[in-house]
C-alpha cells in the first residue's frame, strides 16, 4: 500500500477500516542468502539495503522481541553530521544525505527536521576546537557556521549570558541537522525492507551460531534451527553476549544513557542545543515535549535505567544553560544501553568467523547512524568490501592504533567517551 | 453546585480566584476543581488532537483533562492539574489549549475532520513536496501541539534539596500507609510517612466508611495523633515519591507552598529529597478506570469515585441530575452517598444483570451506555438493556469501570507486574523492588479490612527481619463491601469511544494498530499515543491493553503492560537543578591573587573550576592585544609576575617515591639529584599523552610533581590507581597540595635582581642554575624557589604556603614595577609559550603521542612506564602522522587562526586533502607576526616548505611557511642564562 | 546506588568514580605480546550478570575498590579494597 495524502483521504471515507499491515508476520523459512540478527534501526535498515541496493531480498531479520524495541525507540532523536575526525566525519556526511531522501526513498514520513543543531563553546579553546571542527565539516562538504554571542542572542534569547559559570563563547551551527521521529525511523525501513521480500521475524530469539570449518551456517533460534550462508549481528545492547556466542570477545562496555521528556507545550525551543560543558543537550518535540539527556550514568549496566545524581545533573546543566526551562515538568525518563567503544567510533566489519559480520559499538551516537549504518553493513555483507564511507570502522584499530577516531580525546577507557 | 451538609472544607474561610480572569468563590479546603465544581463549571480545557471540550475528570494527581496555567508573581506554570491545584485568596489560573477561547476554540475544527487524523496519519503523509515538511506541515503541527505555554523569562523562583534516612519509608498516607506508620512507629523503628496529599486519609478522606464503629474521618485522627506523638516517626505531605532508585533511594518532590499566596520572594516553592531507607511499603492505593463507550469523553462525564470524592470531601455535587454507570460494587458507593446527600440520580446503570444495588432510583440492570450528547457538556446520556434503547437527560455520569492498583513504583527497577483475573487488574508480582512490600489496594486489597490485614502481614514480616520480636494480631474491621466486578472494557458501538482523554486515543485506533500490525504492547503505544500523556495512562492504559489483547487474539497476561518509569507524576525540572542557575552549576575555585587581579580589573576567564586573570589593562590600552603585548614585552625585556599557583602540586613522600615516579613518567627521575627539577611526560596506558609538568626531588625520599591546572584531578585518581592496584608494595605516599602552596612565576632578565631582593639570605644567582630548586626564606617565611621557566627567560617559580600567596603578589608586583616590568595575565603567557614552543592541552588533546610533539626520546628504552607498550603500536610511530611544528604567516600583518586546516598549496581545500590543523596561535611581538603551533603531516621533515592554512568560516586562505620550533631562542642560552 | 566502602562504610554513588572491569589489574608485562595487551586494554567480558568492577572512593578515603554487582539488576554485592595487602606505613 503506497502512503499518501490521497490515501488517508480515501480510508478515511471508508472509516479507516482498510488499512492493511506495515510489515507481514512470516513464519522463518529454513533457509536465507543472509539472516540479519536483530531488529532494531541499524538491522532493517541493513536490510533495506541488502535488498534495494543489492538486490538480495532472500534476508531474514530475526528480532527477539519486537521490531524496533532497542536504542531506536529509546534515544534522544538527534540526527546531525558534526564530526571531526577523518573516519567519522565522512561517514556521518553520508547518513545526513541518506536521512534527507528518506521519506521519499521509504514513501514513509519520519518527520526528519531539519532544524539546526547548535553546540555552545565556553572557552577560547572550545571555541578553536569548534573552528577547526567547522573546518573539518565544510572541507567534508556539509554546511557549518560559527555564531557570535549577538548571532546567538537574537537567536536563543533565552539562554544565560550575563551570570553563568560557563560564559556562552559562542556556538557552532549546523543547519542541515535537526531530529526525526525515532520509531518511525524503524517503522519505515522495516516496512519498506517487507515490502522488498525480507522476512521481519519478530518473537525470535538467536540462541546459537552455527560454525562449520570456520564458516558460519546458520543459527539457532528460538523457534528452530535456520540455515544462512552470511549472519550479521547487529544487536546494539547486547553485542557482547551474542558475539560470545560466536567465541568472539569484544572491545565493548555496555553503559546506560538516561534521557527525559518534559509534559508537551507550545513551541519554545525551535533548535537542537548542546551545553559542551554541561553535558546537556535539548530540543522540542513535534508533540511539545522537551526531549533532553546528558552524559552517561558511568557504570556498566544493562538495567535500562538510571539513577539520580546523573538526573540530577542534567537537571543543573538545563538551568544553568536555559533557567526558562524551570516550570516545565519532566514526565518521563529512560534509559538505554550503549555500547561503548574504546575510541568512541563503532565497528562495521567481518569477523574471524567466515560468513559472520558484525556491527556495533554505536557509543551514543547511533541513531542519526542508521541509515549510513544500514549502507555501508549491507554493501560489507553483499560485497566483502569495505563501503568507502566506513572503511575505518574495523577492529584492527585497537590493536595497530591507525585510524583511532577518539573524538572526545580521552583514550581507551570505554564509559569516556 | 455545594452541598450544605458535606464536606470538610472550611465554611468560614471564603477563597476569591480567577479563572480565565472571571472571579470565582470557593472554600479554604477546595482545589481548583472542587470549587469550579461548585461553582458549576465544568469545562476546562481543550483535548491535545481534536480540541474536544474537556471537563475535570477524577479528583487526584493522575488527572489527564483539568490542566491549567498558574500564575504566580508574574510568571506561568503551565500544566497544572486542576484536581490538586489548592485554591488561595488571589489565586490566578487560566486554561490552555484553545484560541480564541475555551468555548469557541479555532481548532476544533480537528475534530470535525478527525477521520484524516487516524493513528499514524502522520508517518503517512506531508512527504510532498519534500521541502514542505520543514516550512509548512511541521510548524502547522507544532503550533497545534502542545499544551500549556513556558514562560520565557527565567525562573528565578526558589526551591530546597534534602537528604534523609530512615529505617522505614512508608509512600501512601492513606488507610494502609498510616496503618504501616503506626505499627512500624510503635515498634520504634524509624518512620518516613510521604504522602502527596494535603492531608492524610488518602481514599477516606472521601468515604464514609466506618472503621471499628467510627466515621473514617475519625480514624484518620486518631491514627495522625498518636502518629505525630511518636518522635520516630516523620511526616510528609503533599510529597510525591516520584522515583524508585537503587538499595533504597527514593527520589521525592515535596510542593512547599504552591498552596499558598506568598509575596515573599524567598519563599521555597518546592523541596526535593532523596530518601534512602532500608526497607519500604508501598501503599499508594488505586486509581478508578473508566469505560470505554460512545462520546465517553464530555465534560461533566467523570470518574464516579471523584463523584463521590467530591461530594464527600468537598460538599460538592458534580451535577443537579446525576448518573453512574458501572460495572463493579465499588460504584455503589457513590450512588449511596449521592442519595443519602439528597442529590438526584438519574440512572444507575450496571453492566451487570446481577448487580446487588438497591435504591430509590432509577437502576438499569444488564445494562450500558452506548452514547452520550451535548455539545460543551454533558445533556443526555443513550444507554440500552434488554428492553431496548434509552435516552436520559442528565448533566453528569459517574464512570466506574473498576481499580487499578497503583503499582508504578514497584516497576520502576525493571519488575513486571502479573494479571490478576479475580479483580481484573495488574498487582506487583512477588519481590518487585528490593526491600519493598507492597500493601492495601496496591496490592489488590480492595476492601479497607483487607488493607490492614494486608499491612499487619507486611509489617510483621518486616520487624521479623530486623530481628523484632513484636507481632502485630489485630487490625481494625471496616464496613465497606466486597469488591466484586466484571470486566467491562468497551461497549459496542459506532461512535468514537475514548480510552486517553488528552491524547484522543479512541478504541478505533487500538483496533487500526491491531489491522496495520502494530500488536506489541508497545508499538500500539507508540503507533497510537496511548498513554503518553502527561498522565501517563493511568487510568486508560489497562483498557487499552485489554482491547488490545482481544483484537490480537491474545491474553491481557500475554500482552503485558508498557514499561513504568520515574517520575511517577510530572516533575518541575527547577525542582531538581535549581541548584545549578548561575555560578552554582559547578564550585568556583580562587587563586590567593584572585581579588589583588579584579582590583587591577584584569578579566578573569574560566581555567577548569579556576578562574585566571586574562590580561592586566592600563590606562590607555584600548583593547587586550594592546595589554598582552606591552606584558609580553615586559617578560622578554625585564620582568613579569604571574599567579601559577593552579597547577596542580602533589607531593610525594617515602623510600619508593622515586621507582614510583620513574613507574608513572616516561623519563627517568630516579636518576634527579636532589635539587634539581626535570620536566616530565606522563601517558596514558593506551600510549597518548595524559598530562606533562615538571617534578621536584626536594629531598632523598621526597618529590613535588606539578601537573597541569586541567589534569589536576585525574592524574590523581590515576597515580592512586597505578599505586594501589600495580604496585602497593612500593613505600610511597602521596597527596594532592595544590591549595596548600601559592606558586609565582618571576620571569625575564630582570627576575635574579627580584629574587636576590626578597629572600632573607644572601642569593647567589649562580648557585641556583637552570632547573635547580630548592628552599629559601622570605619575610621568615620558607618559600619553595624552583629555577623553572614557562616563558622561555630566565625565570623562577616561587611557592609560598597560601595564606601568604596574596602578600607575596603584592610585593612581586611592587619589585617588577620598580625594574620596569608588572604583573602578566593568561594572553602573555599563552605568547610566551608559543614563541617557545611549549605545549598546552591544546595540542595534548588527548589524541597526540609523544612522537606527535617531538617528544619520542623521552620515552625510556630501561624501564617499564604506564603506556609504554601501546606507544610502540605501529600507528601511533607511523611518519605519516601529523605532527608538531611551527607556522608563521607569510602574508603581511595577516592573522592566523586556530582551527584552520593546513593543504599543500596545489591542493583543493577538500577533507581527504588536509594535511593538518593549527592548534594555537597567537601575535608575537618579538617575532611581530602571527605564529601558530601545527600539526602537519610528516610535519617535522618539512620545514621551510610553504602551506596554505584555509578557515571556510571566514573564507580565507593565508599562505604559510612551517617553522622548526622554538620560535624564540632556540639554543637556550636565555632560559638557561 | 549506594556502594559501601570497606573504609567509609554505605556512601552514595555520587562519591565514587567508575573506571571499568577488574580486568585492568591483570596489567600485562612489557615483555608480552601486543595481542595480550590490545586484550587487556580493549576487549572485555562486558557480562550481563555479576561483574567484578573499578570504583575509586574519590570524595571520600581515594581508595580504589573493586565491587561486585550485577549489571542487570544494579545489585551492589562485595566491595573490597584493590589493594588489600597494604598495611599502610607504620
Amino acid at each position: 500500500m503506497r502512503f499518501s495524502a490521497l490515501r488517508i483521504l480515501k480510508e478515511s471515507l471508508t472509516g479507516n477500516k482498510n488499512w492493511t499491515p506495515h510489515w507481514r508476520n512470516p513464519s522463518p523459512k529454513s533457509a536465507y542468502d543472509v539472516i540479519i540478527v536483530g531488529g532494531g534501526g541499524h538491522g532493517l535498515s541493513t536490510a533495506y539495503y541488502l535488498a534495494q541496493n543489492h538486490g538480495i531480498r532472500n534476508v531474514a531479520v530475526l528480532e527477539k522481541g519486537h521490531i524496533g524495541s532497542g536504542n531506536i525507540g529509546r534515544n534522544t532523536t538527534i540526527v546531525r553530521a558534526n564530526y571531526l575526525l577523518p573516519g567519522n566525519s565522512e561517514f556521518y556526511s553520508h547518513s545526513l544525505k541518506l536521512w534527507e531522501g528518506l521519506e521519499t526513498d521509504l514513501n514513509y514520513n519520519v518527520m526528519m527536521s531539519q532544524r539546526g543543531l547548535i553546540m555552545l563553546c565556553h572557552s577560547d579553546g572550545q571555541r578553536d576546537a569548534f573552528v577547526r571542527r567547522s573546518n573539518a565539516m565544510r572541507s567534508r562538504g556539509d554546511d557549518a557556521h560559527m555564531l557570535s554571542v549577538d548571532d546567538l542572542r537574537k537567536l536563543l534569547p533565552y539562554l544565560n549570558y550575563d551570570n553563568a559559570r560557563f560564559p556562552i563563547y559562542g556556538g557552532l551551527l549546523q543547519k542541515r541537522a535537526g531530529t526525526a521521529r525515532h520509531d518511525a525511523v524503524a517503522w519505515g525501513y522495516a516496512r519498506a525492507a517487507d515490502e522488498r521480500g525480507v522476512d521481519l521475524i519478530q518473537n525470535c530469539e538467536v540462541t546459537g551460531f552455527n560454525i562449520n570449518n570456520g564458516r558460519v551456517t546458520g543459527v539457532e533460534t528460538s523457534r528452530g534451527k535456520i540455515e544462512a550462508n552470511k549472519v550479521a549481528i547487529v544487536v546494539a545492547g547486547r553485542s557482547s553476549q551474542v558475539a560470545q556466542m560466536a567465541g568472539i570477545r569484544l572491545p565493548i562496555e555496555s553503559h546506560i544513557l538516561q534521557a527525559f521528556v518534559t509534559e508537551g507545550l507550545k513551541p519554545v525551543i525551535n533548535n537542537v542545543i548542546s551545553f559542551g560543558m554541561g553535558h546537556f543537550y535539548i530540543s522540542q518535540s513535534d508533540k511539545g515535549g522537551l526531549v533532553f539527556g546528558g552524559d552517561l550514568d558511568g557504570y556498566a549496566s544493562y538495567a535500562q535505567r538510571g539513577n539520580l545524581p546523573l538526573m540530577e545533573h542534567v537537571f543543573e546543566a538545563g538551568m544553568a544553560l536555559m533557567p526558562m526551562i524551570g516550570k516545565a515538568k519532566v514526565l518521563r525518563s529512560w534509559g538505554g544501553i550503549m555500547d561503548m567503544s574504546p575510541d568512541g567510533s563503532p565497528i562495521i566489519d567481518k569477523t574471524s568467523i567466515d560468513g559472520l559480520f558484525i556491527n556495533c559499538g554505536w557509543c551514543y551516537g547511533g541513531f542519526k547512524a542508521v541509515p549510513a549504518s544500514g549502507y555501508a553493513y549491507a554493501h560489507l555483507i553483499a560485497t566483502e568490501n569495505y563501503f568507502h564511507t566506513a572503511s575505518n570502522y574495523r577492529f584492527g584499530r585497537f590493536k595497530s592504533g591507525y585510524n583511532l577516531m577518539d573524538e572526545e580525546g580521552t583514550g581507551s577507557q570505554h564509559n569516556l567517551h | 453546585m455545594r452541598i450544605t451538609s458535606k464536606g470538610i472544607v472550611n465554611r468560614d474561610q471564603e477563597v476569591t480566584f480567577l479563572f480565565d480572569s472571571k472571579p470565582y468563590k470557593g472554600f479554604a479546603g477546595d482545589t481548583v476543581a472542587s470549587a469550579l465544581l461548585a461553582n458549576d463549571v465544568n469545562l476546562v480545557g481543550r483535548s491535545f488532537k481534536y480540541h474536544r471540550p474537556r471537563g475535570i475528570l477524577g479528583i487526584g494527581s493522575e488527572e489527564p483533562n483539568a490542566l491549567i496555567s498558574v500564575h504566580k508573581r508574574g510568571k506561568i506554570e503551565p500544566n497544572v492539574r486542576a484536581t490538586t491545584q489548592e485554591i488561595y485568596e488571589g489565586l490566578i489560573v487560566t486554561s490552555q489549549n484553545s484560541w480564541p477561547s475555551l468555548k469557541f476554540d479555532a481548532l476544533a475544527i480537528n475534530d470535525i475532520i478527525a477521520p484524516f487524523f487516524s493513528a499514524g496519519f502522520y508517518y503517512k503523509t506531508f512527504m510532498w513536496p519534500p521541502r514542505f515538511w520543514e516550512a509548512l506541515y511541521e510548524p502547522i503541527i507544532r503550533h497545534a501541539a502542545g499544551l500549556g505555554k513556558l514562560d520565557s523569562e527565567p525562573d528565578v523562583d526558589n526551591y530546597d534539596q534534602n537528604f534523609a534516612f530512615c529505617d522505614l519509608l512508608i509512600i501512601g498516607g492513606g488507610p494502609s500507609g498510616l496503618f504501616s506508620a503506626l505499627l512500624a512507629g510503635r515498634a520504634g523503628l524509624d518512620v518516613i510517612l510521604v504522602d502527596e496529599n494535603p492531608k492524610f486519609g488518602g481514599r477516606l478522606l472521601f468515604e464514609n466508611t466506618i472503621i471499628d464503629g467510627n466515621h473514617c474521618l475519625d480514624w484518620i485522627q486518631s491514627c495522625l495523633g498518636e502518629l505525630k506523638s511518636l518522635k520516630n516517626v516523620r511526616l510528609l505531605s503533599r510529597a510525591t515519591v516520584f522515583g524508585i532508585y537503587d538499595q533504597g533511594t527514593f527520589g521525592v518532590l515535596e510542593r512547599i507552598s504552591r498552596h499558598t499566596h506568598d509575596s515573599e520572594s524567598d519563599t521555597v516553592l518546592d523541596c526535593f529529597w532523596r530518601i534512602v531507607a532500608s526497607r519500604s511499603i508501598l501503599a499508594s492505593g488505586a486509581i478508578e478506570r473508566h469505560i470505554a463507550f460512545g462520546n465517553n469523553d464530555r465534560p461533566g462525564i467523570m470518574m464516579a469515585s471523584a463523584v463521590r470524592g467530591y461530594l464527600n470531601h468537598y460538599g460538592v455535587a458534580a451535577g443537579t441530575s446525576i448518573s453512574i454507570f458501572g460495572n463493579n460494587d465499588d460504584a455503589f458507593n457513590t450512588a449511596y452517598d449521592l442519595n443519602s446527600a439528597g442529590v438526584e440520580i438519574a440512572a444507575y446503570i450496571d453492566s451487570r444483570s446481577y448487580a446487588d444495588i438497591q435504591g430509590d432510583f432509577p437502576i438499569f440492570r444488564g445494562a450500558e451506555v452506548y452514547d452520550t450528547g451535548g455539545r460543551l457538556g454533558l445533556e443526555h446520556i443513550c444507554i440500552r438493556d434488554e428492553k431496548g434503547e434509552h435516552k436520559i437527560q442528565t448533566d453528569c455520569l459517574g464512570m466506574s469501570g473498576g481499580w487499578n492498583p497503583s503499582i508504578h513504583l514497584s516497576c520502576h527497577t525493571n519488575a513486571k507486574p502479573e494479571w490478576r483475573n479475580e479483580i481484573a487488574a495488574f498487582t506487583p508480582k512477588g519481590q518487585s523492588v528490593s526491600g519493598l512490600l507492597v500493601v492495601g489496594s496496591a496490592n489488590g486489597h480492595f476492601t479497607t479490612s483487607d488493607c490492614f490485614k494486608s499491612v499487619c502481614e507486611a509489617v510483621n514480616e518486616l520487624l521479623k527481619s530486623k530481628g523484632r520480636k513484636i507481632k502485630h494480631k489485630s487490625y481494625p474491621i471496616a464496613s465497606d463491601l466486597e469488591y466484586n466486578i466484571s470486566p467491562l472494557w468497551a461497549v459496542e458501538g459506532n461512535k468514537r469511544a475514548w480510552l486517553d482523554f488528552q491524547n484522543d486515543v479512541t478504541t478505533k485506533d487500538i483496533k487500526q494498530s491491531v489491522d496495520e500490525n502494530f500488536r506489541s504492547v508497545e508499538h500500539m503505544k507508540r503507533y497510537t499515543t496511548q498513554g503518553m500523556a502527561t498522565d501517563q495512562g493511568k487510568g486508560s492504559n489497562v483498557i487499552a491493553i485489554a482491547l488490545l489483547a482481544d483484537a490480537s487474539g491474545e491474553t491481557i497476561e500475554n500482552t503485558g503492560t508498557t514499561t513504568f518509569r520515574p517520575p511517577y507524576t510530572p516533575i518541575p525540572i527547577a525542582a531538581i537543578g535549581s541548584s545549578g542557575r548561575n555560578k552554582g552549576f559547578a564550585p568556583e575555585r580562587l587563586a590567593t591573587t584572585h581579588a589583588a587581579s579584579i582590583k587591577l580589573a584584569a578579566p578573569m576567564i574560566e581555567a577548569g573550576l579556576w578562574y585566571r586573570p586574562s590580561f592586566y589593562p592600563k590606562i590607555g590600552e584600548d583593547n587586550w592585544l594592546q595589554s598582552c603585548n606591552r606584558e609580553v614585552v615586559n617578560v622578554r625585556q625585564s620582568v613579569g609576575i604571574c599567579d601559577v599557583s593552579t597547577l596542580g602540586k602533589i607531593e610525594f613522600h617515602g623510600k619508593d617515591a622515586a621507582k614510583f615516579l620513574d613507574f608513572v613518567y616516561t623519563n627517568s627521575f630516579s636518576s634527579l639529584a636532589v635539587g634539581r627539577v626535570r620536566y616530565g611526560l606522563m601517558l596514558r596506558e593506551d600510549g597518548f599523552i595524559m598530562d606533562d609538568g615538571t617534578s621536584a626531588r626536594i629531598a632523598e625520599n621526597s618529590y613535588l610533581m606539578t601537573t597541569t591546572t586541567a589534569a589536576a584531578g585525574s592524574v590523581m585518581r590515576h597515580l592512586d590507581f597505578i599505586h594501589q592496584a600495580y604496585c602497593p608494595k612500593l613505600h610511597v605516599r602521596f597527596a594532592s597540595v595544590t591549595e596548600q602552596w601559592a606558586q609565582f612565576s618571576v620571569s625575564g632578565p630582570k627576575s635574579p635582581d627580584i629574587i636576590s631582593s626578597i629572600v632573607d639570605e644572601p642569593f647567589n644567582e649562580t648557585d641556583w642554575p637552570f632547573m635547580a630548586c630548592g628552599e629559601v626564606k622570605v619575610m621568615g617565611i620558607k618559600t619553595r624557589l624552583f629555577r623553572i621557566s614557562f616563558s622561555g627567560e630566565l625565570g623562577y617559580e616561587l611557592a609560598i604556603p597560601s595564606r601568604f600567596g596574596g602578600s607575596l603578589f603584592d610585593l612581586l608586583k611592587l619589585e617588577a614595577e620598580q625594574r620596569g616590568g608588572g604583573v602578566y595575565g593568561m594572553e602573555a603567557m599563552n605568547v610566551l609559550r608559543l614563541e617557545k614552543g611549549f605545549i598546552t592541552h591544546a595540542e595534548i588533546d588527548g589524541r597526540a603521542t609523544a612522537y606527535d610533539v617531538g617528544m619520542q626520546k623521552m620515552l625510556s628504552e630501561k624501564k617499564d612506564f604506564i603506556g609504554n607498550k601501546m606507544a610502540q603500536r605501529p600507528g601511533l610511530l607511523d611518519p605519516n602522522r601529523e605532527r608538531l611544528v611551527g607556522l608563521k604567516s607569510t602574508g603581511p600583518q595577516s592573522s592566523l587562526s586556530a582551527g584552520s586546516l593546513l593543504f599543500n598549496n596545489d591542493d583543493e581545500p577538500l577533507a581527504d586533502n588536509s594535511q593538518g590543523h593549527i592548534s594555537s596561535v597567537a601575535f608575537s611581538p618579538i617575532e611581530n607576526c602571527y605564529i601558530g603551533l601545527a600539526f602537519v603531516k610528516r610535519g617535522p621533515e618539512r620545514s621551510g616548505e610553504k602551506i596554505k592554512a584555509v578557515n571556510f568560516l571566514t573564507n580565507t586562505e593565508l599562505n604559510c611557511e612551517i617553522c622548526p620550533l622554538p620560535f624564540y631562542d632556540p639554543d637556550g642560552k636565555k632560559i638557561r642564562a | 546506588m549506594r556502594i559501601i566502602c570497606p573504609n567509609c562504610g554505605e556512601r552514595d554513588i555520587r562519591e565514587f568514580y567508575y573506571r571499568g572491569s577488574e580486568n585492568d589489574l591483570d596489567r600485562p608485562k612489557l615483555e608480552d605480546s601486543l595481542s595480550n595487551w590490545h586484550s587487556f586494554l580493549h576487549l572485555r567480558d562486558n557480562a550481563a550478570g555479576e561483574v567484578r568492577d573499578l570504583w575509586y572512593h574519590e570524595k571520600g578515603c581515594n581508595s580504589w575498590l573493586i565491587v561486585t554487582r550485577n549489571t542487570i539488576t544494579h545489585d551492589v554485592i562485595r566491595t573490597e579494597l584493590v589493594n588489600s595487602e597494604d598495611e599502610g606505613l607504620a
